[in-house]
């Protein structure tokens, strides 16, 4: 298992340098730059801040100091967001984003699951039938229509939570579900599929031939066998949410590090798309191992190689 | 309490189905003596496992009893409750499955599931419960039993994992054991180690058997008495000397013949029961046999026969037998 983990952090850190590099350059290929404003700066002061920023070297040099500052934990300095290094950025913003995101992807767990599970025991039911209208529901619908469909119900007509900025608990809750709507929807799905698909196997009329009760067969012997596509399911989800979303941000004004995302993007600023890039990537790698242990302590038969 | 241990009397049992009303079990009636071995047979889909299952109130979805009664050691089983079911279940009347490899829990360990039973319905607690399961896999012929406690279903051979099944079955040493086909999924060496072993057990244990297969060969070794079911009826019941050597429905004898034999030249084809089994959505209304019989007759097809007593214990539901024992009676009363 050390032998395999160790294996997959080797392959983690070229999976990571590869991200690195392609991103490097498409980012490089798009028309523009980040000192392109509306407003034309005179091309003296052009050439002086991309001589600063090192933008005025040949794009093979830029990648061997950018890719030798990376090796070093050094992510760079933004250039749209004076004085302000890209581990900074990412520093105070992550927190923010991983703390709601982290609260959604558990309420998406807490409701998906036994919603799920619920569906298949009731499969053919009325309540089968709402659960499954619920999660196409939340599939389908955008989160910028739920985030406004709660915003005018919960703040504009009932005037119950604050509808921007993030100074009490409540500020979190409309957030929070509006992140957890879609995860939790699809969570409902997949566990709904794989507990029909366990609920027919026979270790569960063993179960029942011993004369175990209903609930001692689903949770014991069905729901560890039939959480597994959750738990593959979770790994990256759980990468992209504590990242922030762009939209949920946007429209309920949080700093989180969703918004820049999009903003290095629209920016040019080039340090920060790497970082975030680079830092994602990390994320994601970093959850699909956690997932492949994961998968070796639900299920023994699952071989680490 | 009856002379019976199982008592089944006019079990009728249909799944209801969306194409229609199914049904399986048309006034199924056997019965079996404490420590006696009964053997069910038949080709698939003729209802014996439905009739061993629906007595341990396992009928799957959207199977449903709707007339007869199941009595067993003093329980009747079709008024009882879920509640009341599951304290039989595993502990007075046990199972073994089918097919081992795909019977046991893949994530949790051989004694987890076997003291699982234990602690469920005994007063053991975790520590003798561990002990009975080691104990009982010793009982089932399984080396290195504490070993094997700790290992999980996959670590284990089919014939161990069915031996694991068996030490399940047998944990709290029921009165009853069903075993549906339970070496059909078996190679045939270990086939033979484990009915060699349900033996063994049965002595040891004085249970009575249910075994449930359409392996003639099997239960002409295991069984004391044995029904024959076709298309959810007890076409023919007795001994299983009756059965084998005076076989009297013609589907029984069809199954007789198509057993290969050892004294016969090598390039003799098998003889096959000829059709296919009757589709069970929509009867005949006549003897389910009849479309495949060889001295099928217009009754057949027309009426179901009654069941016609050969012995005190054999009996059997053909026309032809009907028509003997008629011709018999005018003879008698011609003669008095």
């Amino acid at each position: 298992m050390a032998k395999y983990i160790i294996k997959r952090i080797a392959m983690a850190i070229i999976t990571i340098f590869a991200v690195a590099t392609v991103t490097f350059f498409v980012m490089n290929m798009v028309p523009g730059g980040p000192f392109m404003a509306e407003k034309a700066i005179s091309p003296q002061a052009q050439a002086a801040l991309n001589e600063k920023y090192g933008l005025d070297k040949p794009l093979s040099e830029q990648y061997t100091t950018y890719m030798k500052d990376i090796l070093h934990g050094n992510l760079g300095l933004s250039v749209k967001q004076r004085g302000r290094t890209v581990n900074m950025i990412i520093g105070t913003k992550f927190p923010v984003s991983a703390r709601i995101g982290g609260m959604a992807i558990l309420a998406a767990v807490m409701i998906g699951v036994p919603l799920g599970s619920i569906a298949a025991f009731k499969r053919g039911t009325l309540i089968d039938n709402i659960i499954i209208v619920f999660s196409t529901c939340g599939i389908a619908v955008p989160s910028f229509v739920v985030c406004t469909i709660l915003m005018y119900i919960l703040s504009l007509k009932l005037g119950l939570l604050p509808t921007y900025g993030l100074g009490s608990w409540k500020n979190y809750i409309m957030p929070v579900m509006a992140l957890a709507l879609y995860p939790s929807s699809y969570i409902s799905r997949l566990m709904r599929s794989s507990m029909l698909d366990v609920m027919g196997q026979d270790y569960m009329r063993t179960a029942r031939a011993k004369g175990l009760s209903q609930l001692v067969s689903i949770f014991k012997h069905a729901l560890r066998n039939a959480i597994l596509p959750v738990v593959t399911y979770l790994g990256p989800l759980l990468a992209y949410t504590v990242t922030g979303s762009f939209i949920v941000e946007k429209i309920f004004t949080i700093p989180g590090l969703g918004s820049e995302f999009i903003g290095s993007i629209t920016g040019r600023d080039y340090p920060l798309i790497m970082g975030t890039t680079i830092f994602l990537a990390t994320l994601m790698v970093i959850m699909n191992v956690l997932v492949d242990v994961a998968y070796k302590f639900i299920d023994p038969r699952i071989n680490l190689k | 309490m009856s002379e019976y241990l199982v008592n089944i009397e006019n079990e009728r049992l249909s799944f209801f189905t969306p194409a229609g009303e199914v049904k399986a079990l048309n006034d199924v009636s056997l019965h079996l003596r404490e420590g006696e071995v009964l053997g069910i047979v038949g080709e698939s889909g003729s209802g014996k496992s439905v009739t061993a299952y629906s007595l341990m109130g396992l009928t799957a979805y959207p199977g449903r009893l709707i007339g007869g009664s199941l009595q067993f050691n003093g329980h009747q089983i079709e008024k009882m409750t879920e509640k009341e079911m599951r304290k039989i279940r595993g502990n007075e009347i046990s199972i073994i499955f089918q097919d081992p490899m795909t019977s046991l829990n893949p994530v949790y360990t051989i004694g987890n599931q076997i003291t699982e039973v234990v602690m469920l319905h005994t007063n053991k607690n975790k520590q003798q419960a561990t002990e009975r399961a080691r104990e009982l896999l010793t009982l089932v012929g399984i080396n290195e039993p504490q070993k094997r406690l700790n290992q999980y279903p996959h670590e284990l051979s089919g014939g161990m994992r069915q031996r694991v099944m068996i030490a399940i079955a047998l944990a709290c040493e029921p009165k009853l054991l069903i075993a549906d086909e339970p070496t059909t999924a078996l190679d045939v060496t270990i086939q033979a180690q484990i009915l060699e072993l349900m033996m063994e057990l049965k002595e040891k244990l004085g249970m009575a058997i249910i075994m449930i297969t359409h392996d003639l060969g099997v239960v002409a070794n295991m069984c004391d008495r044995i029904a024959v079911m076709y298309a959810g009826k007890v076409v023919e019941y007795g001994n299983t000397d009756d059965i084998f050597y005076n076989p009297s429905h013609e589907y029984t004898k069809g199954l007789i013949r198509s057993i290969p034999k050892l004294t016969e030249k090598e390039h003799n084809k098998l003889i096959p029961i000829e059709g296919s089994p009757v589709d069970m959505l929509n009867p005949p209304a006549g003897c389910p046999f009849a479309p495949r019989c060889r001295a099928c007759m217009k009754i057949c097809l027309r009426e179901m026969p009654e069941y016609t007593d050969i012995t005190d214990i054999h009996y059997s539901a053909c026309w032809l037998l009907q028509k003997e024992e008629f011709e018999k009676q005018q003879r008698q009363k011609g003669d008095a």
